[in-house]
């Protein structure tokens, strides 16, 4: 126990990085899929004692291979790093159970093993984003997560997954590489890659231009990760050509962590540089962020592919965090911290039930899903539910997030902000509706009437998922407790 | 039990039969119908053995749950509370008596939909009634729109999904741009939403934020159907009448009124308003919303856009009420939810039985229908007598308790104002009686021949009436008996008014 206590940060990103190969020699479906499912019940369960750790004695620090830092690799965890493995653990978790029966469904049967390795590589490289404190950790552990990320699309059904791999691929290097080059600009002014060790040096050297730029470098590179408006252009496609289970774990994780890293680089490591004040750039963010959330979920009004309306939505809600990120008070952070969580959890089960749909419709489009409240009624109120969270009815984890953010923007003084965060969540209403209507009151296709819905197998995790979402919703303390007090200390740093 | 339990039973009640309705409605239709009526007897029961305790004094208060750190879901209960939980829990049980005659009479599909979403807007009314603070209230707010919802969208058609829109349109978009802004502001300003008698605003906030403050809550509360955003109560008639009945007369619109009236007192305090003049505007505003709808029922032809145009100007009398900023005209308010309700529900129900039972919606082609259906038509004759504000029936007490507030506040317009509107309900509701009694009936139509092919279900409780006379064709005895007690109703509250002001002297004083 006291070697697993010790170990624990790193147990959680090598223990899927290292049964990712495994995939490779089974060779096999079924087997591989229960491989990867224990493993990530166990990364899991990990994370649960690592956030408790986190929780109870504080930040953790983890010198790999004994090599102090700043030489040598360190893992930091702290609340909010701690919190967002718990979310990219516990989603895998999910995810994994109710891939099985969805990837029979829509990927080659000797193709199987890769969707499982990759996708024990992608959370690995995720889960590592999280855990280091070294910048250019973060960068390998990014190129791990995309590169696997890319493979897992590139593997969907429809022939038009390998355009949208392709170009999320080239998106996404130029977004890595962006970071690389900032990064470089930075060790090239301080001679450190180690984030503590920057966030020391860095106000020495803030006023010269190459920190300026390396910033402006890191923000775009950051900004096409994690699909902030305008640079979003590759994640419609991506989400909706992807295998369905693959985008319920890409769209409940893969920006998330992208927004953690840009949160982590804000407010640690440029954290006593104060670059949203020091630099302007907050009325850049924040107007980004409130152009997406207004862009999103007007696209997503206009979409006739309800994944691809799911997509959009996701833009809006990238939106939502880098709004609550520009703040810059504990409310409104706390706003965007939590919303990483919340939007997981009902992003998630959203796609999941896309993904029923799909089983057994074999289509998502709107106009196929006509009926659905009598074809499979369980998941067209699964849809239902999921659409509160979006639009932010109380008792849903949508409301908890939409009221941090709001009282964010009240604390800040920003009242036309609170006006437009409540504005934009009513175009939720109206994309959510469509869905509703289509589903509850047109009827079934002729020969359709009978209801047939998809397996337990993945209407189980799917509920699961949805009880969350509204579990959080009406009990927030947990998450909430994490998200202010992580929001709090990121700005003790700053102050 | 404790009064405790007793809150929590409250709210668990009827969600419970909500569930059972649900799962029962597949098995039998009796059963469902049964266990409906069941549910509504317990919650009343539990809501008089409440009433009770708060008379005595009693403010029993329960934490449901910590929703997030400093804000919880909390009931603690209050007199104003406890008059809006008593009349939706007590006109429940007649509407459920009345809603089987009429939806089996009607022949409406998914009837176990029906009954199991009625029973969750019954729950959130009462989550509405009791809440302790603001977080409590906009949550059971919003579920009582959402759960309305595939109520008013019931049939199914073009018509009713364009009203389905509309409704939770209006509803939700006000509720989420202005009412909870108007609450997170709130919260950030004063640093809690507990319902505090005498308000919390006083010396929290400037004047200036009390009065924008005050416009969205007032705003947001789109319940209460304030011009300009009334649309929704005419949308939503295209529901089944028992839905207009009790959720468009009482649950949802009261709701939305009592939360108006909730809002000035415990959040902003009646003498705060008064001091800072936060409410004149709106006052003008509700002024405006009595006369301009009262104008437009005057123009319906349809029975129940009538009606309903008519409950939109009676819930500006509450509002209107509330914004004079008055202790005695807000208890006038008060007053006016019971008041309009009973006699609301009857006109509602009156229409259901037109409609069902003698094929009518439109009021030209109704002349001459009160020699047919004469105990409907003299209930109905009552109720009109109700909402215009005559002696003896209960509507007098609650206009002439706003009136003394207007006069009290000097505002003598609004006195004007409401004796405006009293003759403009004359003139809309009077006409439908004495065409009724006294007009030549029409050559029917052909279509009219369809009577036959609805002719209500061969059960003794749902025949026609007929009392061996010719020519009547009564409402049978399900629909007319739930129409005459709450007619009854409209009278004795005429004589026990004063109870009821009893019953609020701890809010607004003797």
């Amino acid at each position: 126990m006291s070697f697993l206590l010790e170990h624990i940060s790193v147990l959680v990103v090598i223990v899927p990085l290292m049964a990712a190969p495994v995939c490779m020699f089974l060779r096999n479906g079924t087997a591989s899929w229960a491989w990867a499912t224990s493993i990530c019940f166990i990364t899991f369960a990990l994370a649960i004692i690592l956030i408790q750790q986190v929780l109870a004695n504080g930040e953790i620090i983890y010198a790999l291979g004994d090599w102090a830092a700043p030489w040598g690799i360190i893992y930091q965890i702290d609340e909010l790093g701690s919190f967002v493995m718990l979310i990219v653990a516990a989603m895998a978790a999910i995810a994994l159970p109710y891939a099985k029966q969805s990837i029979e469904r829509e990927i080659p049967k000797d193709r199987h093993y890769l969707v499982y390795c990759m996708f024990l590589l992608c959370m690995s490289g995720l889960l590592g984003m999280a855990a280091t404190g070294d910048a250019f950790n973060l960068f390998v552990f990014l190129e791990v997560s995309s590169l696997s990320t890319y493979v897992l699309i590139s593997l969907g059904k429809d022939r038009r997954a390998l355009s949208a791999a392709l170009r999320y691929l080239i998106l996404g290097t130029l977004g890595a590489t962006f970071y690389v080059i900032g990064l470089g600009m930075l060790y090239q002014m301080t001679g450190s890659l180690n984030m503590a060790d920057l966030a020391d040096l860095l106000p020495g050297v803030q006023d010269t231009q190459t920190v300026h730029v390396a910033l402006a470098f890191i923000f775009v590179g950051f900004g096409l990760k994690l699909a902030l408006f305008p640079l979003h252009v590759w994640l419609p496609n991506a989400y909706t050509y992807a295998p369905s289970a693959v985008t319920v774990f890409l769209a409940a994780t893969a920006t998330k962590v992208a927004v953690y890293a840009l949160i982590r680089l804000t407010y640690t490591v440029f954290g006593d540089v104060e670059p949203l004040e020091t630099y302007g750039v907050r009325i850049v963010v924040l107007g980004l962020a409130i152009a997406g959330m207004f862009a999103g979920s007007m696209l997503a009004i206009y979409q006739s592919n309800v994944k691809r309306l799911l997509a959009y939505s996701s833009i809006a809600q990238v939106g939502y965090m880098i709004l609550g990120i520009s703040m810059g008070n504990a409310s409104g952070l706390a706003g965007g911290i939590i919303h990483m969580f919340n939007h997981a959890v009902m992003k998630g089960a959203l796609f999941m039930a896309l993904g029923c749909v799909f089983y057994v419709v074999g289509s998502v489009k709107i106009e196929d899903m006509a009926g659905l409240g009598k074809r499979m009624p369980l998941t067209a109120a699964a849809i239902v539910a999921g659409g509160f969270s979006l639009i932010g009815v109380p008792l849903t984890v949508g409301f908890i997030s939409k009221w941090y953010l709001v009282q964010g923007a009240f604390e800040a003084g920003w009242w036309p902000v609170a006006i437009l965060i409540m504005l934009s969540s009513l175009l939720a209403v109206i994309y959510v509706w469509r869905v509703v209507e289509k589903m509850y009151f047109q009827d079934p296709p002729a020969g359709y009437e009978t209801a047939k819905e998809a397996p337990m197998g993945m209407l189980i995790p799917t509920y699961v998922l949805l009880g969350a979402a509204f579990y959080f919703g009406i009990d927030a303390t947990f998450t909430s407790d994490v998200a202010l007090s992580a929001a709090t200390s990121l700005l003790g740093g700053s102050q | 039990m404790t009064p405790e339990t007793l809150i929590l039973l409250a709210l668990l009640v009827p969600f419970v039969g909500a569930v059972m309705v649900l799962f029962s409605g597949i098995s039998s239709a009796n059963i469902r119908d049964g266990l409906t009526v069941i549910t509504a007897v317990i919650l009343f029961v539990i809501v008089w053995q409440l009433i009770q305790i708060v008379d005595a004094g009693g403010r029993p208060t329960v934490t449901l749950i910590e929703m997030l750190p400093g804000l919880s879901i909390t009931f603690t209960l209050e007199p104003l509370g406890m008059i809006f939980a008593g009349i939706a829990s007590f006109l429940w049980i007649i509407t459920s008596f009345y809603a089987f005659g009429y939806m089996r009479g009607h022949h409406e599909h998914n009837q176990t939909r029906f009954f199991f979403c009625f029973a969750i807007a019954i729950m959130s009314s009462i989550g509405i009634a009791f809440a302790g603070n603001m977080l409590t209230l906009f949550v059971f707010y919003e579920v009582l729109t959402i759960s309305t919802f595939p109520l008013v969208a019931h049939s199914g058609t073009d018509e009713a999904k364009r009203a389905g829109r509309i409704y939770l349109g209006i509803l939700i978009s006000t509720s989420i741009t202005f009412l909870l802004t108007a609450v997170i502001w709130t919260y950030v300003e004063v640093g809690t939403l507990d319902f505090t008698k005498g308000g919390i605003m006083d010396g929290n906030a400037s004047a200036g934020v009390i009065t924008i403050l005050f416009g969205l809550y007032i705003y947001g509360i789109g319940k209460a159907a304030l011009m300009p955003f009334h649309r929704w109560l005419p949308a939503a008639m295209v529901a089944p009448t028992p839905v207009s009945a009790l959720l468009h007369a009482v649950a949802v619109v009261k709701a939305g009124v009592f939360s108006v009236i909730k809002v000035c007192v415990y959040i902003f305090g009646v003498d705060t308003l008064a001091n800072i003049g936060a409410s004149t505007w709106l006052a003008y505003v509700a002024g405006a919303t009595i006369l301009l709808s009262s104008l437009v029922a005057m123009r319906k032809d349809n029975l129940k856009a009538r009606l309903a145009y008519s409950t939109i100007s009676q819930l500006s009398y509450i509002v209107l009420g509330a914004m004079l900023a008055t202790n005695i005209s807000t208890m006038g308010s008060t007053l006016h939810i019971v008041m309009h309700a009973f006699g609301k529900i009857t006109l509602f129900f009156c229409a259901g039985a037109i409609i069902v039972f003698a094929h009518k919606t439109d009021i030209s082609d109704m002349k001459g229908l009160g020699r047919k259906m004469p105990i409907t038509f003299f209930c109905f004759f009552l109720a009109s007598l109700s909402i215009i504000g005559l002696p003896p029936l209960g509507g007098v007490w609650s206009k002439w308790f706003i009136a003394l507030g207007a006069a009290e506040s000097g505002q003598l317009i609004f006195i004007a104002v409401l004796m405006i509107s009293s003759l403009m309900n004359i003139a809309y509701l009077m006409p439908i009686v004495y065409h009724g009694y006294f007009g030549k009936e029409p050559i029917p139509k052909e279509h009219d021949h369809h009577d036959d092919h609805h002719a209500p279900p061969n059960h003794p409780l749902l025949r026609h009436l007929t009392f061996g006379r010719p020519g009547v064709a009564e409402a049978p005895i399900m629909c007319l008996a739930p129409i005459v007690l709450t007619t009854i109703g409209c009278i004795a509250l005429f004589f026990y008014a004063e109870n009821i002001r009893q019953f609020l002297t701890p809010v607004f004083g003797g």
